[in-house]
């Protein structure tokens, strides 16, 4: 078994009387990519906030490389995120900015880089990510597969050890969340990250998966390889996978 | 009955307590973010233009008219005392003490600052604000302290615009349009008009500015952890008006504080 990069110790987490986790326990190996799946309100997007630090837990450890991040100063947790890449369901570009700024923004405020090794290392990505044409666009003129491509290229401008995904396809149509998982996959390989990835795009996240955790009430029911989860005879899987795909998947 | 208005009181009171201790620490991220590098004076002169440049008509006009209002009110009523040769330090004092700094603060909570908090929110409903914690980038520094800086530089500004637009405009009414004197007018400006009273409406003006800018984006940046704000669109614009409605009061709460104490 890989070493973990990621682990979620005990974690407990409510909002007001809500239990949302409930002692939560989870590996995510170095190098590999885990989907999390499970029904809405199950504790999924809070699971990646916790692990991104913008949320802490009532208590539980959070450990990144052996470290507890719940209980980092604020420029210690800004150096582990250092690490991180996160695409946002909605791709969260600042709209006052273009997309050029926004791809550029994490290369202006954390590096040394002069302003012509940042322009020619944007203007690479956005040719890499099919964007080039549309550089001084701002987000709300972008379509939806465009800011997510444009989120996707902001978020690996550090060259990230650990990607996060939050529905990364939610909202797009098939051809253009297969552009998604086309890049995802190419990125993955050119820079070997670990990825975590929150889906309701079941089965073909499966594809991409090289474990699945599926969560119920805030714990981790099941955890396994994506093509045992597919066989699986645990009720709460076959219901979660029925919801999604309906009964010709299951049959 | 009564356990349950004691526990109301009760969680009130601890949900209270908890904002102003989070609206406390949200103010000193802001202040330390202005000294943080690096600094971003791009953002700053956009913010300057937005809050200060754009706001100089509304001041215009504002003052001109509390000036024309104070040029007639007053010439009457001073008219009753044989005193009219006094309507210029009348108009200048009520404004550069009172009624500069605090409409000032007025105009620029309704124009500039009902749009820093809705902006914050905005940003902070699309995960905007998330976005640049994960980048690592502090939204202190990136977002507010440019803000902060910006209505501390512009606020105290348009106070002396809107003074000096306001003498003028107490001039037009009270001397043009009722042939007051208008050597006397000036005359008696520079006889009762003294350092302390410049001094005073300044200090006011940084402090309303402050007021403004801290309220305005700190409601903004907590729009997810406001109770009974609601969600999405409907949350910014409760706790839009929200910060409106308690800048202004706080203005002039203020206001009465730091006449009772500096005068």
């Amino acid at each position: 078994m890989t070493q973990p990069i990621i682990q979620l110790v005990n974690i407990v987490k409510s909002f007001d009387s809500q239990l949302v986790l409930d002692h939560l326990n989870l590996d995510f190996p170095a190098g590999k990519t885990t989907v999390i799946a499970g029904a809405s309100g199950q504790g999924k997007s809070v699971t990646l906030k916790l692990i991104l630090g913008l949320i802490k837990p009532d208590s539980g450890q959070i450990l990144v490389d052996g470290r507890d991040i719940t209980e980092m100063r604020r420029k210690e947790l800004n150096d582990i995120r250092a690490d991180f890449g996160v695409l946002f369901q909605g791709a969260a570009l600042l709209d006052s900015l273009t997309l050029f700024e926004n791809v550029a923004l994490p290369l202006q405020e954390r590096t040394n880089l002069n302003n012509k090794k940042i322009h020619e290392q944007v203007r690479s990505s956005l040719v890499q990510f099919g964007l080039e044409d549309h550089e001084d666009k701002y987000p709300a003129q972008l379509s939806g597969g465009m800011k997510k491509r444009a989120g996707l290229a902001r978020a690996l401008q550090l060259k990230p050890r650990i990607m996060l995904f939050d529905e990364p396809t939610t909202g797009l149509d098939p051809e253009k969340s297969m552009e998604i998982y086309r890049l995802f996959f190419d990125t993955q390989q050119k820079f070997g990250y670990t990825s975590i990835i929150v889906s309701h795009d079941i089965p073909r996240i499966f594809n991409l998966a090289d474990q699945v955790v599926v969560m119920n009430r805030g714990r981790v029911t099941t955890f396994m390889p994506p093509e045992e989860i597919q066989r699986s005879e645990i009720p709460e899987i076959k219901s979660l996978i029925r919801h999604t795909m309906g009964d010709i998947y299951m049959g | 009955m009564i356990v349950r208005f004691i526990e109301k009181l009760g969680r009130d009171s601890l949900y209270y307590m908890h904002d102003l201790g989070r609206m406390g620490i949200f103010l000193a991220h802001s202040v330390i973010g202005v000294f943080m590098r690096p600094f971003r004076f791009r953002a700053l002169l956009k913010q300057i233009r937005l809050i200060g440049a754009n706001s100089v008509s509304l001041i215009f006009f504002t003052g001109a008219f509390t000036g024309m209002v104070l040029g007639l009110q007053g010439y009457y009523t001073l008219l009753k005392f044989g005193s009219e040769g006094w309507l210029g330090s009348t108009v200048a004092l009520s404004l550069i003490r009172e009624l500069g700094p605090v409409l000032t603060a007025l105009m620029v909570t309704g124009r500039a600052g009902s749009a820093m908090c809705a902006e914050i929110g905005i940003m902070r409903n699309s995960e905007q604000i998330d976005a640049l914690e994960c980048m690592a980038v502090s939204p202190f520094r990136y977002l507010i302290s440019p803000k902060v800086v910006a209505t501390i530089i512009s606020v105290p500004i348009l106070t002396q615009i809107f003074n000096v637009v306001g003498i003028f405009g107490g001039y037009f009414a009270g001397i043009i349009l009722l042939n007051g004197n208008p050597g006397a007018y000036f005359s008696s400006i520079e006889q009762s008009l003294v350092n302390q009273d410049i001094t005073l409406g300044i200090t006011k003006s940084f402090v309303f500015a402050m007021l403004i800018v801290w309220i305005c984006t700190g409601r903004g940046y907590f729009v997810h952890q406001i109770r009974n704000a609601g969600f999405g669109a409907e949350g910014v614009s409760r706790v839009t008006t929200q910060a409106v409605v308690l800048s202004s009061i706080s203005i002039l709460v203020w206001d009465y504080l730091l006449t009772a104490m500096l005068l």
